[in-house]
């Protein structure tokens, strides 16, 4: 560690940062400026914040790691990350969601969908969803931060992590929670320039793309046995047909974080603070090309970093990073370059990771007060506050224990588990309310429960990886998984909830009245 | 067939449909860069008077 160096850059990162923010205060002096100050904005200042609140941490050190074991495949990641999560997010949901939210007067996602349609249980019921799974993807966004800082600045993990927990718990408590646009570009336009210096890096590195793409396939003999048995063929092809490798690879890391990323509760609010149709045709360029860039070059450099241990180490990365895939983009970084992009790096990660941080802690703090406690007792006030901050308190102390419990390879498995969860309770009911005018009350509630139900037993009891590392299978019925045999075990829930959400969604809704015009007329009107 | 030394159609062409898409997001950034403004201010009003509300919202029930 070079603390002088370290210093050098956090005050010089710290100092761009205080700048930008006084920019920003002295341009918005009272609410009302506050508010429109996106009417100015330039459309890059606007494009790099949103970026910034998409990637997070996660996608580029638990992503990343696991393209170091699963190789290129993992790039249809990215094309369904922009196909997606930008081009049919933005052009196709987003600007129904925000003109539907408006009329609603919706202010959470889960209001938005309990006012489409009318149901209190609805707010209530998604509210509990997000509160209690939330914390899982907060704990792997914290556990990622702590990743890097242990691997950079070589201290001890549980140190990092208890560091990284006390500086969010200082940002959340002194009122951080607000993301601020322009320090999130900031953020946004470190991470941009650092993920393009690493993909000309890691490919100047190597010799050039097609050496080094050819370097990585001919080591497909190198793939570990235990990979090997269960499907895995090498870095730059697709794992065997219906093996368990493939079954991850493609229904948890492609399809589960691909297609969730839809029903993401703090994206979909995003669309409601979107000043205009423009803004948002504006934002899918930039979008795109940032995305493409984020995810595209942690998973390829996640995929190469083999050929660049194998020369310097004379391992395969995953071996190299002592079988913790987390540790793979760190360790990259910090041995193949240079050290102040090393310390760059991580500070804007430290960063990303607290404005996610503090969004997620956000969704959740309002998922209890205003979506569970205000909507089941019928009271506001004060007492939402504290209820509100004791949900967040709840959250943070949460996130830091699962820190310390949850096992090594867990950044990129949990995140796609969240997506998974709220994409079987959530995405259904989330397009039939833009799309679906005939769809019933009673259809989306069935559908949202069922998919709830099956996707919450499959995690638990079917689905090996979350069921043998949370252990409750194992306690009540003394058998790892409930269900045995292949694909079961390795079929991501979002394959089985999804369906059956929307399996019961269509039949109730068919057998069921059709919702009033009435109140169609509200929600569609001007769309 | 090997694309730029990968062997696989499938890791290959990911690898090229990754392109495709970003290209598909920048031209209909360009192709509707000045569209979608027709009610613009209608939409900004909308907008600040949800912003007012979210901020309300912040104030009273999460106490920042």
């Amino acid at each position: 560690m070079d603390i002088l160096l370290l210093s050098i850059i956090a005050s010089v990162y710290i100092i761009i940062l205080g700048y930008t923010g006084y920019v920003a205060w002295k341009q918005t002096k009272t609410a009302e400026d506050f508010m429109v100050a996106g009417r100015t904005t330039h459309p890059y200042i606007m494009a790099m914040s949103y970026g910034a609140t998409f990637i997070s941490t996660a996608a580029i050190v638990g992503f990343g790691g696991v393209a170091g074991v699963y190789g290129m495949g993992l790039l249809w990641l990215t094309v369904l990350n922009i196909l997606v999560g930008i081009f049919i997010a933005f052009v196709f949901f987003g600007k129904k969601t925000r003109k539907m939210g408006h009329n609603l007067k919706a202010l959470t996602f889960p209001e938005f969908l309990s006012r489409r349609y009318e149901s209190k249980f609805i707010q209530y019921f998604s509210g509990f969803v997000i509160f209690l799974g939330m914390p899982l993807y907060a704990s792997v966004v914290l556990i990622g931060m702590a990743r890097f800082v242990e691997t950079t600045l070589n201290v001890d993990y549980s140190l990092a992590l208890i560091g990284m927990a006390l500086i969010v718990a200082l940002y959340v408590i002194f009122g951080g929670i607000k993301g601020v646009m322009y320090t999130d570009a900031v953020q946004g336009t470190i991470m941009f320039f650092g993920m393009i210096f690493l993909l000309f890096g890691i490919y100047y590195i190597l010799g050039g793309v097609t050496e080094a793409n050819q370097a990585l396939t001919n080591m497909s003999n190198l793939v570990p046995q235990a990979a090997a048995a269960t499907g895995a063929t090498g870095w730059t092809s697709i794992p065997a047909f219906g093996s368990p490798f493939w079954w991850t690879l493609v229904s948890t890391l492609i399809l589960g974080v691909g297609i969730g990323v839809l029903s993401q509760p703090q994206l979909i609010v995003r669309f409601m603070t979107v000043k205009s149709n423009k803004e948002l045709n504006r934002a899918v360029l930039v979008g795109g090309i940032f995305i493409a860039l984020m995810t595209g070059t942690a998973f390829i450099v996640g995929a190469l970093s083999n050929v660049y241990f194998l020369q310097n180490t004379g391992q395969i990365a995953i071996t190299t990073a002592g079988g913790n895939a987390d540790k793979i983009i760190p360790l990259f970084i910090s041995t193949a370059m240079p050290l102040w992009f090393a310390y760059i790096f991580m500070i804007t990660l430290i960063s990303a990771a607290m404005s996610t941080l503090s969004s997620q802690f956000h969704v959740q703090g309002t998922a209890l007060g205003r979506d569970v406690y205000e909507t089941l007792t019928k009271r506001k006030g004060a007492s939402t506050v504290v209820i509100a901050r004791g949900g967040i308190v709840i959250a943070v102390l949460i996130a830091v224990v699962l820190g310390f419990l949850l096992p090594a390879n867990i950044i990129a498995v949990g995140t796609a588990l969240w997506f998974s969860l709220t994409a079987a309770a959530f995405l259904t009911m989330y397009v039939c309310a833009i799309f679906w005018k005939r769809s019933t009350t009673p259809g989306v509630i069935t559908g949202m429960i069922f998919g709830t139900i099956v996707s919450v037993f499959w995690l638990l009891f079917v689905y090996s990886k979350s069921a043998t590392a949370l252990g409750i299978s194992n306690f009540l019925f003394g058998k790892a998984t409930l269900i045995t045999g292949m694909p079961w075990n390795v079929m991501d829930p979002i394959v089985v909830g999804l369906p059956v959400a929307a399996i019961f969604t269509v039949l109730i809704t068919l057998l069921t009245r059709p919702p009033s015009k009435k109140h169609l007329e509200k929600c569609f009107e001007g769309l | 067939m090997e694309v730029l030394g990968i062997p696989d159609p499938w890791v290959w062409g990911a690898y090229i449909a990754c392109i495709l898409v970003t290209l598909l997001c920048v031209i209909y950034g360009i192709l509707n860069w000045n569209k979608g403004d027709e009610d613009e201010e209608g939409q900004i009003k909308e907008e600040l008077e949800w912003e007012q509300k979210e901020l309300e919202m912040e104030e009273k029930e999460l106490g920042f």
